[in-house]
């Protein structure tokens, strides 16, 4: 039916008009990326996979993030902030209610998301900067309570570290599948939110509440005069963008044994931020796509390294010793080099090769 | 015990006075790079970090060859030298490709940037601090306070008013620069509009440069300050810089008064929240009084009302 050469829209009904996904190509395109993510934990081993959750979680996050700042023009260096708060709350939930871990998941997504509320409210009348630098007081306001407060940290088991332990999760109540200790096991859960999470978003935004957040992104006055609500919408974009940002940080209690405050500092927030730019502002695949690069890349650094290093324990040595330095510096780079030459991120990368192939050989 | 509640509250002032001017200095980069080009430099940070082991390196070179006279005056002019070459770097390959991209691409390009700087530090200088060869400002001595009934004197070491009055000197020299001389002019006409500056003849590209070079410098001598404050380069100085953003929020951004002013503010309030109630509270107080004041004034104290148009 779709002609293997697509050279312009030819819709006939609304029905094929309001599809996400038009042309059997794209249709192939998402039944292979699926088959991959389900293939994935049958080719990796557990190790790989700890990182591959570890996407899997920032993607989560990357998507919330983006419905905020990529979709609605809200700079928030704050993500570590509602991560933690997703954290803490699924994490403490757990602890003192006995919740299971579905239901402190879901309690922290909705914990986070009053959370975001509460900090969308100067959004009504703070712009770009000013926005900013009030979301990184709240950064730094909940860093300071995680460390200070004592009935958050380890006063509860009376351990001296200061991180709260978190039980044992099962899936499905089968003790094989412990969530923090069967990288597989989590895979299939993370795998299945994310899922939810794309086609949720991917759907927000043909409806009138998406709509309504670019209009704001793109002229909150003009949107206003158009008859968006700024406050409503401003607060339902910070609502909805904690809400999955809170259930990443549910996820990633739950994943591990113990949360600390160093796992939701400024630099979370800025990695989560670099996620979107370089993967692409404003578009759900760029958060992905973002999410696999921050992610792969210190990982990929390393194992460059190790393969030029070779064996010799003094070389290894003195790698180790500037790896940090060398993951940090690349990781700055990528953003600068990402702001400068392609804005649009790894999301318009993707397209400009997919658009090749489509309309080969003609170039437009 | 009264005496020592007085003695308590003319430390925590004094500390808080000579704080908020270094609070003061760093803010007031800030809004000169803001002012000029709208970009909010989160890398300024860095650029303390920098200069301080620039200087800290020319000095063990030089000490190295030898040479003991002028080995201060030498190392802090190569030291401006380096901020100049580095504002002027960083202003032509990273921010000018950015002109007119969203306020969030030019933040991120400064946070960028911020990593890369300190990959740099560590990589080259390491992570343990190191202490200068010798003093920035030979200052030594302290004033000694006296109250009847204290159980004991107050001492106030003199590097804390010498911070204030190089701040004030610097504050004053940077307003008779900006009203006297004609790049001063230049750049504030600049600022006020791009467009009109320019058809008269001001060179845009210039002005920036100019004052990505001055506001490094600027950060430079708050760098130099902090390490003449601990005696020795560490990378604590960039966390410093973090402490400055509650500062230009609350003053306004493109204010450059409402830089120094809230800068004492900040640093007061610093120095009393952590005195009277709990130490831990000197690196969030800012931010809670910032984040009222915004409820209040949106624009900071000082800052100037943008009038939007469709």
């Amino acid at each position: 039916m779709a002609s293997e050469m697509q050279c312009g829209v030819f819709h006939e009904t609304y029905k094929s008009d309001m599809q996400v996904r038009p042309t059997t190509m794209q249709r192939a395109r998402i039944v292979l990326a699926i088959v991959f993510a389900l293939a994935l934990p049958f080719i990796l081993g557990s190790v790989e996979m700890r990182i591959v959750n570890g996407v899997v979680i920032a993607a989560i996050g990357a998507i919330g993030l983006n419905i905020l700042t990529g979709y609605t023009g809200q700079i928030s260096l704050g993500q570590g902030a509602f991560l933690a708060v997703g954290a803490y709350a699924s994490g403490l939930s757990s602890v003192y209610f006995g919740f299971p871990w579905w239901l402190s998941i879901i309690f922290a997504a909705f914990v986070t998301a009053a959370f975001g509320m509460l900090i969308g409210i100067p959004s009504l009348r703070l712009k770009g900067l000013y926005l900013a630098v009030a979301t990184l007081a709240a950064q730094q306001i909940v860093q300071w309570v995680i460390i200070n407060w004592d009935p958050i940290d380890g006063a509860i088991d009376g351990r001296t570290t200061d991180a709260l332990n978190i039980p044992n999760a099962l899936l499905f109540g089968n003790p094989e599948w412990r969530l923090n200790n069967n990288e597989y096991a989590f895979y299939f859960l993370g795998l299945a939110v994310l899922a939810l999470v794309v086609i949720a978003a991917t759907n927000l935004f043909r409806t009138h509440i998406g709509r309504a957040f670019v209009a704001i992104r793109d002229q909150d006055i003009a949107a206003q005069v158009m008859g968006v609500s700024l406050f409503r919408y401003k607060l339902l974009a910070f609502a909805l963008s904690s809400f999955i940002v809170g259930l990443a940080g549910g996820l990633m209690a739950q994943y591990s044994t113990a949360i600390s405050f160093e796992r939701f500092t400024i630099e979370v927030s800025i990695e989560y931020l670099a996620m979107i730019i370089i993967g692409g502002l404003g578009t759900i695949g760029g958060s992905i796509y973002g999410a696999i690069f921050i992610v792969l890349l210190p990982e990929l650094l390393r194992l460059l390294g190790r393969a030029i290093t070779g064996t010799d324990t003094d070389s290894i040595r003195a790698f180790n010793s500037l790896l940090p330095f060398l993951q940090q510096g690349v990781f700055g780079l990528a953003i600068v080099l990402a702001l400068i030459f392609e804005p649009e991120g790894i999301q318009k990368l993707w397209r400009n090769i997919k658009d090749y192939f489509r309309l080969f050989p003609f170039r437009y | 015990m009264d005496a020592d509640l007085l003695l308590k509250f003319i430390r925590l002032t004094y500390t808080g006075f000579s704080e908020g001017a270094l609070l003061g200095l760093i803010a007031l980069g800030l809004v000169l790079v803001f002012k000029s080009s709208d970009v909010i430099n989160f890398a300024h940070g860095e650029f303390m970090l920098l200069s301080a082991y620039v200087v800290y390196q020319v000095m063990l070179w030089l000490q190295g060859a030898g040479v003991t006279d002028l080995l201060l005056p030498i190392a802090l002019l190569i030291g401006v030298l380096a901020m100049v070459g580095l504002g002027v770097l960083v202003e032509r390959l990273i921010l000018r490709p950015l002109i007119g991209e969203p306020v969030i691409s030019v933040i991120m390009v400064t946070i960028g940037l911020t990593n890369i700087l300190q990959a740099i530090v560590g990589a080259v200088w390491g992570v343990n601090p190191q202490s200068l060869p010798t003093a920035i400002l030979p200052i030594e001595g302290r004033f000694e306070i006296v109250i009847e009934g204290a159980r004991r004197p107050l001492f106030l070491p003199y590097e804390g008013i010498f911070m204030v009055v190089i701040v004030l000197l610097l504050v004053g020299l940077l307003m008779l620069f900006f009203r006297r001389s004609k790049y001063g002019i230049a750049m504030r006409a600049a600022a006020d509009d791009q467009q009109a500056a320019m058809s008269m003849g001001i060179s845009i590209k210039t002005v920036f440069a100019f004052a990505w070079s001055l506001a490094a410098i600027i950060a430079g001598v708050a760098g130099l300050l902090i390490a003449n404050l601990t005696n020795n380069v560490s990378g604590d100085i960039d966390n410093v810089g973090l402490r400055a953003f509650p500062v230009i929020i609350l003053g306004g951004l493109d204010s450059i008064p409402g830089a120094i002013i809230g800068g004492f503010i900040v640093g007061m309030i610093e120095s009393y929240a952590s005195g009277y109630i709990d130490p831990s509270l000197k690196n969030v107080i800012p931010y809670i009084v910032l984040l009222v004041i915004l409820m209040i004034k949106p624009y900071g104290l000082f800052g100037q009302k943008r009038i939007e148009r469709v």
